[in-house]
């Protein structure tokens, strides 16, 4: 690791303060940490949010759920408020990363570090979640901007995120068997304004919707809506791990299951 | 013997309890007062030029102690411990394997200088700033394109990057035998490149004693002597007696930590140069590219069979990758322990191997769990498979049809060996009856009725432990003797030391050599201490690889325990005024036949450490005594694995449903023991064939460089494993335990019988391993295609 | 500029000097000299780090050591008393649950951890939540049986 100064934040005004230049905010670290220790970052500073128990908690309010940034994946899978709200996001939470790493990674910092193969994304995009920070409300459609960019800007954190409850949702995620990332997670929410369909890991740009699964599944929410309609493999992610052709089809066969899981 | 402590007991490890808590002591948790710490700058670069590297900015940096380049190190090159002749009588081309490269990098991770500074954080920091000036040059990369003509030369003097042209068997028979097949089945594979992974990274400290000049080096080491050897007299030229090599707790090696590494050198070295400790502990980034790897065979290979499926002729032909350089036992691995393998355990009577063994700039590869048999059983036990396809027989029936029988022992092969024994029909009933291979049927129609393509593939392996003897090894080209030592120390109040070169990462010696004491001596375990892994301790060995630890070391052990037994009857017999003859040694005691006399072990020793009463003029005082054991032959354990696989054809998921081995590794010392060692062993094998694969960019750039790109099994990766031993098991004939070995059968016979699973499952001929989820989604939907029509 | 870091391990107070980038395993093995606690990978998936902060199981390969200020951290170390296993680690022992023993520490921290979640796990259970200890000796086999065994003898 380069070495940097370390501060630990007791305030969200404290730490946009101090998240200026070349510093980086740390939350639960499972990203940032073994950035570091590769060297592939060298900031200035690390200001660390997790002095800063605002930060921490899960309130239930009009049906949906707000998740404090710096709550962990292992509180969220856990929580009774969100496995009443929103199922699907607990069951989400609960497939993130290993125990140890669910003990400490947070549901900001995955959101902020926007990986294109992270499972919030994905989450906060079907769900037509509100990404909170220190400045403003966010939509999720409008937060996330591609591999690792968000609309974040300079001393903007992230605070909570605002899940409205759906109708019913399930996420299914096809494992990378290495990273055991996700290869390819297809979340399906069926919501008031219509169903929303958000694909994570497979996308060269990051988590996106799939708007012909969208349309499809408007009109009869049932798995055998999607038979028949062709994933695109342009856009998609090749590598030493799947083709693009094989992540095209694993969507499909994903959203399916999705759609039959959904509860 | 006290209860339940000899041989055949599943006893408790002795060697758990410090494990459990955290006492144990691995190379990277020793810290030698005043140490200092070393970064090896590695090569970005495939193949390139060094042009220059520009120290002036690293040098004054915050720490940084030395930094020496290959200018500075003028040493001896890492040796090759085994010499392959070409076929056409000439030797095979041996490069120099320069510690610190010289003019030329080889591979990405090829060692251009190493930095030590005050801490490591600090040797990192002067490292990057290292400027160094490559030439980059076109890089020979996967096997297939570094034969081509045209390809980049890795050497210079190894024309079309051929390290050798190697053949064995007999091929004018061969080709006799294919002229009157009835039938030919043929496969084209690709044996995929492994890289170990042992769970402890590699480490080296290096010490210099300043008022004695003697060198310590600790290591990660499965064979401190070798090491000692090796370094000692072809790199650094230091006596062995000014020299000694300590391998502590060793978290695992699977062969990887058999070779003579660079940093061990290195680090050595530069301690007598500084006089200083030096400690290097590999990142897993930098272990990824800097171990061996393993396997990465090309083969074609044909089976020529007659009418009734009697197999008459086997002809192969391997591309064997080398890497960039030639590690330690590299060139016999695809040699000596692949093509002496190819009869398995059929009576096919022509068999002739070729194999090329070929450079190309890439991390060097030698052996890894099973080293060759694995390759040769994979290929054997696949075409098997598709040659019961080609006869329409069932694939028990024609490996059954071709098994060599027991009354057929000692059975010459036509590719060198000779198996003294064994009952391949044995372990194959008992694994088809443990997964009811006549219930099958049944249990694929329920799969497909839930919409499963269920599959069953097996796989009877035969492997040769314990390599040797060696008057015959250097025959064919080691460099080594393949014998173990063994001291035994009995101390004046009758507990015992054993000293053994056979060193422990996981095979729990500690616990079984001492059983072996345990029942010879009939002492308590608690008496009996087995110490290893350090040159000043123990006298010699040759280590711990090829599944020879109880076979050869264990021989060892026994042969020096029978000396004394002898001396302490000769002490005994004295003492109770008897013939030494007469006197007899059961359960710790001496008695003499026909009466009620008895000394105890103990009081045994003591009068030889306190000789008051003692038979002076004819025996000297004491009770040590120490033995080579060189065998007369490999052991030869064998065993029927059976794997049935169920596959989701919308996804290609496999779930491994059930995996039954029978082995027959003849006498077993510790039944628990074996049983973890057969689980790893099936682990690793399973990992090859479903998960784990090495990829190289065009460029040579790795890129399966860590755990997010390198599959390593998981826990939920696995079912668990069902392991019995062969009820009619065939104990070794030529060593005095009857052991066999049973550290590799399972990385051996797993991979096929994963694959044949696999291939029947979707109805496939072959698949490459490893068997991807992509892969086997694509062959299952090639499969529901040709059904549809 | 090195602070110095405080905390209780295994029950004892505890502080060293540690740079801001020194990551808490290094400070466990390095300043504490509590070398239990071992280091197998650099990409946070092996698991060999694993220490409880907090009644937690952590990846100490991946916390600064001032992260950890003032929290209270258990290693392998503290886990057996006066020189007995605990139960979870005499299961492991009963079991032939490890090999080389480089995991051990870490899969018994992990394995401590979800005894703590689920009193009774599952075969399913436990592979599933061994998904960050990685072993390349014993296939899991009889480490999966040693939790189940351990964590029946905790009850």
């Amino acid at each position: 690791m380069y070495n940097f100064e370390y501060q630990k934040a007791g305030s969200v005004a404290d730490a946009a303060k101090a998240a200026t230049g070349e510093a980086k905010i740390v939350a639960g670290g499972m990203t940032l940490i073994p950035t570091l220790k590769l060297r592939l970052a060298s900031p200035s500073k690390l200001v660390d949010l997790g002095g800063i128990k605002d930060l921490v908690g899960i309130k239930a309010e009009g049906g949906g759920v707000t998740i404090g940034a710096m709550t962990t994946h292992a509180a969220v899978a856990n929580s009774a408020d969100v496995k009443k709200a929103i199922p699907a996001l607990a069951d989400l939470a609960e497939g993130i990363g290993d125990p140890a790493v669910r003990n400490r990674g947070t549901i900001g910092g995955s959101v902020a570090n926007n990986d294109p193969a992270a499972d919030y994304p994905a989450a906060c995009v079907a769900l037509g979640a509100t990404i909170v920070t220190n400045k403003r409300k966010v939509a999720a459609d409008d937060f996330f901007k591609g591999l690792f960019e968000t609309a974040l800007e300079e001393g903007e954190i992230v605070t909570a995120i605002s899940f409205p409850a759906p109708e019913k949702a399930a996420y299914q995620k096809f494992r990378n068997p290495a990273s055991r990332y996700a290869l390819v997670g297809v979340f399906v929410a069926k919501t008031k304004a219509g169903v929303r369909v958000a694909v994570t890991g497979a996308g060269e740009g990051g988590v996106f919707r799939k708007k012909s699964f969208e349309a499809a599944l408007d009109k009869s929410f049932a798995a055998a809506s999607l038979d028949g309609i062709k994933v695109d493999a342009k856009g998609l992610n090749s590598d030493i791990h799947a083709s693009a052709d094989y992540r095209a089809h694993i969507i499909s066969v994903m959203a399916k299951r999705a759609v039959a899981a959904a509860k | 013997m006290p209860e339940g402590t000899g041989i055949g007991v599943s006893v408790k490890r002795r060697e758990d309890a410090r494990f459990l808590m955290g006492d144990g002591t691995y190379t990277d948790d020793i810290n030698r007062h005043g140490q200092t710490h070393a970064i090896m700058v590695r090569s970005p670069h495939a193949h390139a030029k060094i042009k220059k590297i520009d120290q002036s900015k690293a040098k004054g940096m915050p720490g940084v102690v030395a930094i020496f380049t290959g200018e500075d190190m003028k040493v001896g090159g890492l040796p090759c411990g085994w010499l392959i002749k070409n076929q056409d009588g000439s030797n095979m081309v041996e490069p120099p394997h320069p510690v610190i490269a010289q003019e030329f990098v080889r591979h990405v991770g090829d060692i251009v200088a190493v930095v030590i500074a005050g801490t490591k954080e600090q040797a990192r920091e002067a490292a990057e700033a290292l400027n160094i000036d490559y030439g980059v040059m076109p890089a020979a990369v996967s096997l297939k394109e570094a034969v081509k003509p045209g390809s980049p030369q890795v050497w210079e003097q190894a024309k079309g990057n051929i390290c050798y042209d190697w053949g064995l068997g007999d091929k004018a028979a061969t080709d006799a035998a294919f002229a009157k097949a009835h039938k030919v089945a043929k496969i084209d594979l690709v044996n995929n490149r492994l890289i170990p992974n042992a769970m402890e990274p590699r480490a080296a400290i290096g010490d210099f004693d300043r008022a004695t000049g003697d060198y310590t080096l600790y290591t990660t080491s499965q064979n401190p002597h070798v090491i000692r050897l090796l370094m000692g007299a072809f790199v650094l030229s230091i006596p062995e007696s000014k020299l000694r090599i300590v391998a502590p707790d060793v978290g695992g090696g699977f062969g990887s930590k058999i070779f003579h590494y660079a940093e061990e050198a290195i680090v050595t070295w530069a301690a007598g140069q500084l006089k200083k400790p030096i400690k290097w502990t590999a990142d897993r980034s930098e272990s990824f590219m800097s171990d061996a790897h393993g396997r990465d065979h090309v083969s074609h290979a044909e089976l020529a069979m007659d009418k009734d499926g009697k197999f008459l002729g086997l002809r192969v032909e391997t591309l064997a990758n080398m890497g960039a350089y030639l590690s330690t036992f590299s060139t016999c691995v695809p040699t000596y322990l692949y093509a002496t393998l190819l009869a398995g355990v059929y009576t096919t009577p022509a068999i002739f191997c070729n194999v090329k063994a070929v450079f190309t700039n890439t991390v060097p590869v030698d052996a890894y769990r099973g080293a060759g048999r694995p390759e040769a059983t994979f290929l054997i036990e696949r075409l098997v498979d598709i040659a019961a396809r080609e006869m329409k027989m069932d694939p028990a029936e024609i490996r059954r049809k071709n098994f060599i029988q027991p009354s057929q022992f000692p059975y010459q092969t036509p590719v060198a060996l000779q198996y003294d024994t064994g009952n391949y029909d044995a372990t194959l009933d008992m694994a088809m009856k443990m997964i009811d291979y006549k219930g099958f049927p049944a249990r694929k129609a329920a799969a497909a009725a839930k919409g499963k393509l269920r599959g069953i593939g097996m796989s009877c392996y035969i492997e040769a432990c314990g390599i040797a003897p060696s008057a015959v090894v250097g025959s064919l080209g080691a460099r080594a003797g393949l014998y173990e030592c063994a001291n035994v120390r009995v101390h004046p109040t009758g507990s015992v030391s054993v000293f053994t070169g056979s060193h422990q990462h996981g095979q729990g010696h500690e616990t079984t050599f001492a059983q072996v004491v345990s029942e010879r001596l009939g002492l308590p375990l608690e008496q009996i201490d087995i110490v290893h892994g350090d040159t000043a301790k123990v006298p010699f060995g040759m280590g711990t690889y090829g599944s020879r630890s109880i076979a050869v070391g264990g021989a060892a052990l026994m042969k020096a325990l029978d000396k004394i037994i002898t001396k302490g009857k000769k002490i005994a017999a004295h003492l109770m005024e008897a013939s030494e003859k007469d006197v007899e040694f059961k359960d710790g005691k001496f008695t003499v036949a026909g009466t009620d006399k008895a000394k105890t072990f103990g009081e045994v020793a003591l009068t030889a450490y306190v000789p008051h009463n003692y038979p002076i003029t004819e025996l000297e005082p004491g009770l040590e005594e120490q033995a080579f054991y060189d065998p007369l032959n490999f052991t030869y354990p064998s065993g029927c694995y059976i794997a049935e696989v169920e596959i989701d054809k919308e996804t290609g998921t496999i779930e491994i449903a059930r995996f039954v081995a029978s082995d027959d590794f003849g006498k077993i010392i510790n039944p628990m023991i074996v049983e973890g060692q057969v689980h790893g062993g099936i682990a690793q094998g399973v990992g090859q064939a479903l998960l784990e694969t090495c990829v190289y960019g065009k460029d040579g750039q790795l890129l399966t460089g860590s755990y997010n790109d390198y599959c390593m099994p998981r826990a939920d990766d696995f079912p668990n494993f069902e392991v019995q031993h062969s009820d009619k098991p065939t104990p070794c004939t030529h060593n005095p335990l009857g052991v066999k070995g049973c550290g590799e059968a399972g990385a051996i016979g797993s991979p096929p019988a994963i694959m044949n699973a696999i291939c029947d499952a979707v109805g496939a001929v072959h698949m490459d391993m490893p068997a991807t989820n992509e892969k086997i989604w694509r062959a299952a939907n090639a499969h529901m295609a040709r059904a549809a029509e | 500029m090195p602070t110095t870091v405080s905390m209780t391990v295994n029950g004892k107070k505890v502080s060293g000097s540690a740079e801001p980038r020194t990551l808490l395993v290094q400070f466990i093995r390095e300043t504490l000299g509590l070398t239990g606690t071992h280091v197998g990978c650099d990409t946070s998936q092996c698991g060999a780090c694993v220490v409880h902060i907090d009644g937690k199981s952590v990846k100490s390969c991946t916390i600064l050591a001032a992260q950890a200020e003032g929290s209270d951290v258990l290693t392998i170390e503290g886990v057996a008393k006066d020189g007995k296993l605990h139960p979870m680690q005499e299961a492991f022992r009963e079991h032939h649950g490890l090999q080389c023993g480089f995991c051990t520490p870490g899969m018994v921290m992990s394995a401590l951890d979800l005894v703590k979640h689920n009193k009774n796990p599952s075969e399913q259970q436990i592979r599933d939540w061994l998904e960050g200890n990685i072993c390349r000796c014993t296939g899991y086999h009889n480490i999966v049986k040693a939790i189940a065994a351990g964590a029946k003898a905790m009850a």
